[in-house]
């Protein structure tokens, strides 16, 4: 059995072991379990990973297998990876299973909501290993498609509309995505020959420049619009807003970042030539991302609208990362996918716990809450220090690593974003410490938030996985930041042709 | 071949058939009366099954056949139609085909 | 070689120790964490003067440079094969004596604060934090490159921004530890563009390659050049704007008078001795790249720096809270140690200004936290900080009282105490380079006699107030390490600081320059002579010379609307006239187009629905029209 095909089959078999059970209580207990094993195997899968490259394996894809699996359109079922997609997976492997444990509580029906939640998991696991545009988008699919359930069934305020709104403006960027997809197929075979889906041959061959020319803005902003691309991110606020936590972690922390994965090892990958054409283009769209967004959270007044605004902040900035098409910032964006994917998780799991007690979002409301809840205040600092950048916690490397990769560049243009990009570390501290102040210090404003307590086994679970995670990030970069650079080298090589051989 | 009385003679009583059927069907409100344009509709078929067999292909007996099978189905259909309409009426409390415009209630 | 490589653990022990505390503390008796973390400074101190005994003395050949020594270096993150992200520690003279400066009055005021903070909620949060601190500045100090010193550069904002806001439960606390941490943050955004540009010219962060005089940043020096400075001026120019932040130098003052609301003891570490002289550290860090590659980023830190030493001083004058008065004495020391660097050159006796510089750091260190930690224990006695609450404490407090005295003396630059000998040098530097500035710093020097010695009357002679209870004198262990800060008041100055600490390593002679000294003595004399006749005893004559001057008192008073203009332009602008308008064009406008997409679709299809109507005769008559239509098409039109 192939290891990775291992990470879409466990989810399945928790499904189904879901299925047969009969309360709540076995239900949540095998949820876990299913998802503390893909934890586990996450980590061998590093070790492997790591065994594996430093035994001199130099292929671009480990641990590959492939069959056939539609013969008439060559569709393969064909998994790999690289060390992208591991450090990828074990983010996903490491969200779900804290959105496992912030999920405890649900009780209205419970079977149904982490049959959906493992689905949705299994989607995303499924995307990461895919070496197959085809099966890629399929699992891409299965992830978005329970999200509608879940926002729908499980969420709060409005939640038909943001459900609906959610899952259409999704839909919409995928219908982008397959045309892009097929645009890609079409081309794949240019001498003539058999077309193919597979990543790796097709970054093989050059599509024909004026082919690109048309499917990259489709293929980019198809994953644009799941990576929170302005002005393609509005799905975001409403969406998170009316998720329940757990979903609210899975979008925000792993789903967010199909978006910034696919758009570089699909549209950037396959078709660089019109990448380097149409760059700037998004250059300006995503710095907006950064800063606007960053803006815009500012004044919000509910705890989760500032969280989604932050993450548009936040994602803006890997697509930014990511268009700047060199090896220094595209690592950055991977390790920015992977830090915001566990701090923003960590938001919105201390956001739920919070309003599970006070049972209020507005900031407005709230006041005081270190001194009754301090658990819960002491890691919403953590998750805010490292979302503004706090060296010592994983967005600070994130960061850095992508400001100085932007500013390598030489020409003004590249340089003027990077600078506007970096003044959102200012708005950042603005809106974290605005929120800090108002909901963690100062007097307590309503007496019935004295009786509250503090977070209780499953929470502190959950949140510390998220800040060991976070703080090892953070503490000893060096590790994931080569990993990913080592796989990085080929792609960069391909997309800019100046890759950095003196790293390796 | 009936002596003497020529074959547009039976498709003109059909065709009157067929279209004082389908008047009906679109001017009554009352669903039985409805249900019986209907009935006139499939019998003027009926006519010109059997007409156009006796007169065309007497050889053959697929028109008789057919009708046959309309009978049949006309009456299967009336039944369920009739069924359908004490429903509604036990639903509606009338039968008029105007207050049934909704499937959903 | 000596291997110095223990140096790590000089930072190491101050964060092994708050982790611990951090996460124990609440689980121990309050008093012990206090001890934990005052041993483990206690260690990270003896370690210090063992590093700067063998630095400055053991392992150096007489007369020869000084030079740098790399003594740990870990690869933290590689960004390019250039750029890479090393932690370790650098001893060259600045950061040895930094390791003394920090170790020494954070070990005094751990000391201090276990007597003082007796009784707080929250001790061990506070003994966890001060030892956060303590790691992030030692850290900062011994960065072997600038991405290092910019990584504890942030630590040391957000552990500030902690110990501000101690008092979470007050919101001007609150308030003041945001101000404090977000004014830094930007300031930062200036130092973080600033090392993107340089790293960019040079290839390097590393501080040994970046300094020596040979090196890619001074080489690079004529390089393009942008609005009529070369891209070297800019990145020094963007890197000063993040020490002036931290540094607090006009106009990114606003937040130190604020950040009085945390504790006392924080404001004699974090906001006296040592965080707001990292930015004079990072100055001097990269001296040499200022001094041989951009004398124009040069300018700008001297004026800088004299402007706000000027500015400060006279707002000391006007304020009545002991801790803001000495607030605006740090600030406008600090702009005394900018503007020494500012006039500096490099090498030898031209270098005068840097050694000057660093040693008023050095001896700013003692006297200033032995002033707050002197008025910590005045506000723990009269649990007041405005001076009007104060008066005739002399005869409470006679330790405080003698020591605070000796402070005075030092900062006002009275011959025999440590203040008057770097002082004196600051002024012979400016004297030789910049004339003009070399006035403003004459005026500095008797205001600042003047302001110290009207806190000094107010707290210690005037009428007495009514006290609600006897003051008395703070207990032993707070009042120990403000003798021991009194004796380094005195004493530090008669260290032979331009034989140890110099611009380019190597020793020359410094002496006192007279002819600048005496009109110097005279005015800080004159300063204090005024003091005295005005508030010696309480007289009417301080609110007379008010009255004369109304609209300039009034404007001083207020700190010349600083804050005001802060407020506007965060409150107004950024808030109601950026963010707001872009919350809503995001709901209104995009959120609007999507809705507004979804709208159209709604209504076609409910212009279309009609068709299903439900009425089966409508469906019929369209069924048999359309039939009988396209019979009539098929017959006739075939």
């Amino acid at each position: 059995m192939n290891i990775l095909s291992l990470f879409v089959l466990i989810p399945l078999l928790t499904i189904v072991g879901i299925v047969f059970t009969r309360n709540t209580k076995q239900t949540r207990l095998v949820s876990a379990v299913g998802m503390g094993i893909q934890l586990i195997m996450a980590g061998i899968l590093i070790f492997m990973y790591l065994a594996e490259r430093k035994a001199g394996n130099t292929a671009e894809m480990l641990f590959s297998f492939d069959a056939l699996w539609f013969p008439t359109l060559n569709i393969h079922y064909s998994v790999g990876v690289d060390g992208i997609s591991v450090a990828m997976i074990a983010l996903t492997a490491i969200v779900v299973f804290a959105g496992i444990f912030a999920s405890w509580t649900v009780d209205y029906l419970s079977k149904e909501f982490f049959i959906s939640l493992i689905l949705l998991a299994s989607g995303v696991f499924g995307f990461f290993i895919s070496l197959d545009l085809f099966t890629m988008f399929l699992f891409y699919e299965l992830a978005v498609i329970p999200m509608y359930l879940l926002i729908g069934l499980w969420g709060s305020g409005p939640k038909e509309y943001s459900a609906m709104k959610l899952t259409l403006m999704l839909m919409a960027g995928s219908a982008l995505l397959l045309v892009g997809l097929l645009g890609i197929y079409f081309n794949s075979a240019p001498g003539g020959g058999q077309l193919t889906f597979n990543i790796q041959e097709i970054s093989k061959i050059q599509i024909p420049i004026e082919m690109q020319r048309f499917l990259f803005p489709f293929a980019f902003i198809g994953f644009g619009v799941l990576g929170a691309l302005f002005p393609f991110h509005t799905w975001s606020p409403d969406g998170h807003a009316s998720a329940p936590t757990a979903v609210s972690m899975l979008h925000a922390g792993v789903l967010m970042k199909l978006g910034g994965y696919g758009a570089f090892r699909v549209a950037i990958y396959l078709m660089p030539e019109a990448a380097h054409e149409q760059a700037w283009i998004f250059i300006i769209l995503t710095s907006i991302s950064v800063v606007y967004g960053a803006f815009g959270a500012i004044v919000q007044k509910d705890l989760k609208y500032i969280n989604a605004y932050s993450s548009v902040s936040h994602c803006g900035l890997v697509l930014f990362a990511v268009l700047m098409m060199n090896q220094t910032a595209m690592n950055g964006a991977v390790i920015q996918m992977i830090s915001h994917g566990l701090m923003t998780a960590l938001f919105f799991a201390l956001i739920g716990m919070i309003y599970g007690r006070t049972h209020t979002r507005m900031i407005q409301e709230m006041g005081g809450l270190m001194k009754v809840i301090p658990f819960l205040g002491v890691v919403y600092v953590i998750a805010g220090l490292a979302s503004l950048g706090l060296p010592g916690l994983s967005g600070f490397v994130a960061e850095m690593t992508i400001f100085v990769g932007a500013f390598q560049h030489t020409d003004t243009f590249h340089r003027v974003v990077t600078i506007v990009a970096t003044s959102s570390i200012v708005i950042t501290a603005v809106y974290i410490l605005r929120v800090v102040g108002i909901l963690l210090l100062g007097p307590i404003k309503n007496d019935h938030y004295l009786q509250l307590t503090d977070a209780v086994w499953y929470e502190k679970l959950s949140t510390i996985t998220l800040v060991i995670s976070i703080a090892a990030i953070g503490l000893a970069p060096l590790w994931l930041s080569d990993m990913i650079n080592v796989s990085l080298w080929p792609m960069v090589q391909r997309i800019a042709g100046n890759g950095l051989a003196g790293l390796l | 071949m009936i002596q003497g009385i020529p074959l547009y003679y039976f498709l003109v009583v059909s065709t009157l058939m067929f279209f004082i059927g389908i008047f009906g069907f679109l001017t009554r409100k009352n669903l039985i009366t409805m249900l019986m344009s209907i009935e006139l509709i499939l019998n003027s078929v009926n006519i010109n099954f059997v007409v156009f067999n006796k007169y065309l292909y007497p050889q053959n007996l697929q028109g008789h056949f057919f009708s046959i099978i309309v009978i049949a189905v006309a009456a299967a259909e009336a039944a369920v139609g009739i069924a359908i309409i004490i429903n509604i009426y036990r639903n509606f409390r009338s039968i008029d085909v105007e207050n049934v415009d909704q499937m959903k209630n | 070689m000596i291997n110095y490589s223990y140096t790590i653990l000089i930072p190491l022990i101050p964060f092994i120790v708050f982790l611990f505390t951090g996460l124990t503390g609440h689980r121990m008796k309050p008093v012990v964490s206090g001890i934990i973390g005052s041993a483990g400074l206690g260690i990270a101190a003896i370690l210090s003067y063992y590093t700067a005994w063998q630095y400055f003395w053991h392992s150096h050949v007489a007369g020869s440079a000084y030079v740098p020594v790399k003594a740990f270096e870990v690869t933290w993150l590689r960004l390019n094969e250039n750029l890479v992200i090393n932690l370790g520690s650098l001893l060259d003279p600045i950061s040895v004596m930094m390791l003394i400066v920090i170790t020494t009055v954070s070990l005094m005021v751990h000391i201090y604060s276990i007597g003082y903070m007796k009784g707080e909620r929250g001790y061990h949060r506070f003994f966890s934090f001060l030892s956060l601190f303590s790691f992030s500045m030692l850290g900062l100090v011994l960065a072997t490159n600038i991405f290092q010193m910019y990584i504890f550069w942030e630590l040391v904002g957000v552990s500030s921004f902690l110990l501000i806001g101690f008092y979470y439960e007050k919101p001007s606390a609150v308030a003041a530890s945001k101000k404090a941490f977000i004014v830094t943050r930007f300031a930062d955004l200036g130092f973080l563009i600033g090392i993107l540009m340089l790293s960019f010219t040079t290839k390097t962060f590393d501080f040994i390659s970046l300094t020596s005089p040979g090196g890619p940043a001074i080489a690079s020096a004529g390089g393009a050049t942008f609005l009529g400075f070369s891209v070297l001026v800019w990145s020094l120019i963007f890197i000063f704007m993040g020490g002036a932040g931290k540094s607090a130098m006009f106009p990114l003052h606003i937040w130190l008078p604020d950040a009085m609301e945390g504790p006392t003891p924080v404001s004699a570490l974090i906001h006296a001795a040592t965080m707001v002289v990292a930015g004079v550290y990072l100055v001097a860090r990269l001296f040499p790249v200022f001094a041989l590659g951009a004398p124009d980023a040069l300018h700008v830190v001297a004026w800088v720096g004299g402007f706000s030493s000027l500015f400060a001083a006279v707002i000391a004058c006007t304020q009545t809270d002991i801790k803001r008065v000495l607030a605006y004495s740090t600030m406008s020391q600090i702009g005394y140690m900018m503007l020494a660097l500012g006039v500096s050159g490099y090498g030898g006796h031209e270098g005068l200004g840097f050694m000057a510089s660093n040693w008023h750091l050095f001896t700013h260190a003692f006297f200033k936290s032995l002033l707050f930690l002197g008025a910590g224990a005045v506000i723990h006695a009269v649990h007041s900080n405005d001076m009007r609450d104060m008066g005739g404490l002399r005869k409470y407090l006679p330790v405080t009282h003698i020591t605070f005295l000796i402070a005075c003396f030092a900062i006002a630059g009275v011959p025999g105490f440590s203040g008057f000998f770097s002082k004196d040098e600051i002024l012979s530097a400016a004297f030789e380079h910049n004339r003009v500035l070399f006035f403003i710093e004459y005026a500095v020097a008797g205001i600042t006699a003047f302001y110290m010695f009207r806190l000094y009357y107010n707290i210690f002679w005037a009428k007495e107030t009514h006290y609600h209870h006897t003051p008395h004198e703070a207990p032993y262990i707070m009042t120990i390490p403000l003798m021991i800060l009194a004796f380094g008041s005195v004493f530090a100055g008669y260290l032979p600081f331009s034989h140890l600490v110099t611009s380019d390593g190597l020793p020359f002679a410094a002496h006192i320059n007279w002819s600048v000294a005496i009109p110097s003595i005279i005015i800080a004399l004159a300063g204090i002579g005024v003091a005295t006749f005005m508030y010696m005893k309480t007289n009417g004559l301080p609110d007379k010379i008010a009255n004369a001057i109304p609209h300039f008192y009034k404007w001083a008073y207020h700190k010349f609307y600083f804050d005001e203009i802060y407020l506007f332009v965060t409150k107004k602008i950024i808030f109601r006239y950026i963010s707001t308008p872009i919350a809503w064009f995001d709901r209104h406008i995009v959120d609007g187009t999507m809705n507004g997409i979804a709208g159209l679709t709604q209504l076609t299809s409910n212009s279309i629905k009609d068709f299903q109507s439900g009425r089966l005769q409508q469906y019929g008559f369209v069924f048999v029209s359309g039939a009988v239509a396209l019979a009539l098409i098929f017959i006739f039109l075939w």
